[in-house]
């Protein structure tokens, strides 16, 4: 096995990751909000579909789910508004 | 499925108990009708490890799992509701400095309020901002390396003897939390006497006139007041009134069950009366479905499961209602007793009416929960 080869196997075990990662955050999201064709950049706070108590539940899902530990600097609204940005925030943070 | 608390966790139980039998219910009706809560009684909850209890080892806390902790706040609010309210809004903000504040803040504040060398209190309501939160019009403005802060906040259970205050306040339109010391220049601490309910609870009013916070007293971020510093604070604060609920129901039916057994009326105890006993049953029944909502909740909490915020809701949904029913019935038990000071049943009424207003009152909890269940049916 060459270098190169060794190097697309990573980045395809990168890739699946991300994917699972989103699926998971996806279930999840969609639990709350109702609509089954929410796109992965789609602002789910813009939505109109979540109460308040979202954003902790959020928090507590990524948490629990992928081990990681949301601190007061990932607070921002940027890293919790969709699928894609939920999926960045745990993968920088594991 | 086993829903039993663990042999340590009953072990814990009954340490509550003695506790609140021994320092709690025989002085109970006194100081609230003082409306005020004995120094003692707190140094004494201190000393029993129960202000830190929630808190990790590290800092001097208990590190107590959410179920014994509701455990705890059953009892205590068996005992006396305002009681209780202090280990709630105590509770609500060290959690909220453990959870969110800095590594400074964290070292500074919790191995004080785990020994009770200083109380907290949570500072949220105000005159015209109660259950739509995000309406707080207290403002805070950046002034070099301090807030200055500008507003009211009303209710503020414990106020009046707090050393600190996790106060809510928008920020350039983004709602933020800070700590604010008592003793900060532009703060006037104004009493509440007179209350329905809960009368021992040392409620203030807090009026801030340009109250400069240093910058290192900010909690979480600017804009992260309500939707994540407030929302975990008023999901322990639910949890804990929630369970105190369970306590007010099982001293309503305690006292109920003492008095049946004594009172005679038309040549039969009162027990012996069928509607009587039907009131009876009511509150066994509730009371015990109340608990295990409550210990659900708790469950899930330890588990750090997402879905334990709204169980939380709706246990308290239930809990406070059912408490205010329990409550009522065993004053209706009493009958002229039960609306006599002689007697602790028109206080635990008084109380439990209140828990149905504070920490998301029953109507708030009605719409979360109807929301809720449209989100997990699909509806």
């Amino acid at each position: 096995m060459n270098i190169e080869s060794t190097s697309a196997v990573v980045a395809e075990k990168i890739s699946m990751a991300n994917d699972e990662i989103k699926a998971k955050v996806k279930r999840f999201i969609l639990g709350t909000v109702r609509k089954p064709d929410l796109r992965d950049d789609e602002d789910v706070f813009a939505l109109g579909f979540v109460n308040s108590l979202f954003a902790m539940q959020l928090v507590m899902f990524v948490e629990k789910e992928f081990h990681i530990h949301v601190e007061n600097e990932d607070l921002e609204i940027d890293n919790f508004k969709s699928v894609n940005a939920i999926a960045n925030l745990v993968e920088r943070k594991t | 499925m086993i829903i039993k608390l663990t042999d340590q966790q009953e072990k814990a139980q009954a340490g509550f108990k003695n506790f609140v039998d021994m320092e709690v219910v025989p002085i109970a009706d006194a100081y609230e009708r003082e409306e005020r809560v004995c120094p003692d009684l707190i140094k004494k909850l201190a000393g029993h490890g129960y202000l830190g209890a929630v808190l990790p080892s590290e800092y001097g806390g208990g590190a107590m799992s959410m179920v014994t902790c509701g455990v705890l706040h059953e009892e205590v609010g068996r005992g006396c509701s305002s009681l209780r309210s202090l280990l709630t809004v105590h509770g609500m903000v060290s959690l909220a400095i453990l959870r969110w504040g800095s590594q400074a803040q964290r070292a500074h504040w919790l191995p004080l309020l785990a020994r009770g060398d200083a109380l907290a209190a949570f500072a949220l309501t105000e005159p015209n901002a109660g259950s739509d939160s995000q309406k707080i019009a207290t403002r805070a403005r950046r002034v070099g390396d301090s807030y200055a802060l500008d507003g009211r906040k009303k209710w503020i259970t414990f106020g009046q003897i707090a050393d600190v205050f996790l106060v809510f306040a928008q920020c350039e339109g983004k709602a933020t939390a800070f700590l604010v010391e008592k003793n900060c220049p532009g703060l006037t601490i104004k009493p509440i006497h007179g209350m329905l309910g809960v009368r021992a609870s040392m409620l203030a009013e807090l009026v801030f006139e340009d109250c400069r916070v240093p910058r290192v007293n900010l909690i979480g971020r600017e804009g992260t007041g309500v939707s994540y510093v407030a929302a975990a604070a008023l999901d322990f604060g639910r949890y804990t009134v929630a369970c105190g609920c369970v306590g007010i129901g099982q001293a309503s039916l305690e006292a109920s069950l003492e008095y049946a057994a004594q009172r005679r009326q038309f040549d039969a105890y009162l027990k012996d009366h069928q509607l009587i006993r039907q009131m009876l049953t009511g509150m066994v029944t509730n009371v015990k479905a109340a608990r295990l909502l409550c210990q659900h909740a708790g469950y899930l909490k330890d588990q750090g499961a997402p879905e334990a915020i709204m169980e939380t809701s709706i246990a308290k949904y239930f809990a406070s209602k059912m408490a205010t029913r329990a409550a009522s019935d065993a004053v209706q038990i009493h009958g002229a007793n039960g609306c006599s000071s002689e007697y602790p049943v028109q206080r635990y009424l008084r109380d439990a009416k209140v828990m149905e207003i504070i920490e998301g009152s029953t109507q708030i909890q009605e719409i979360t929960i109807a929301q809720y269940s449209y989100q997990e049916f699909g509806a």
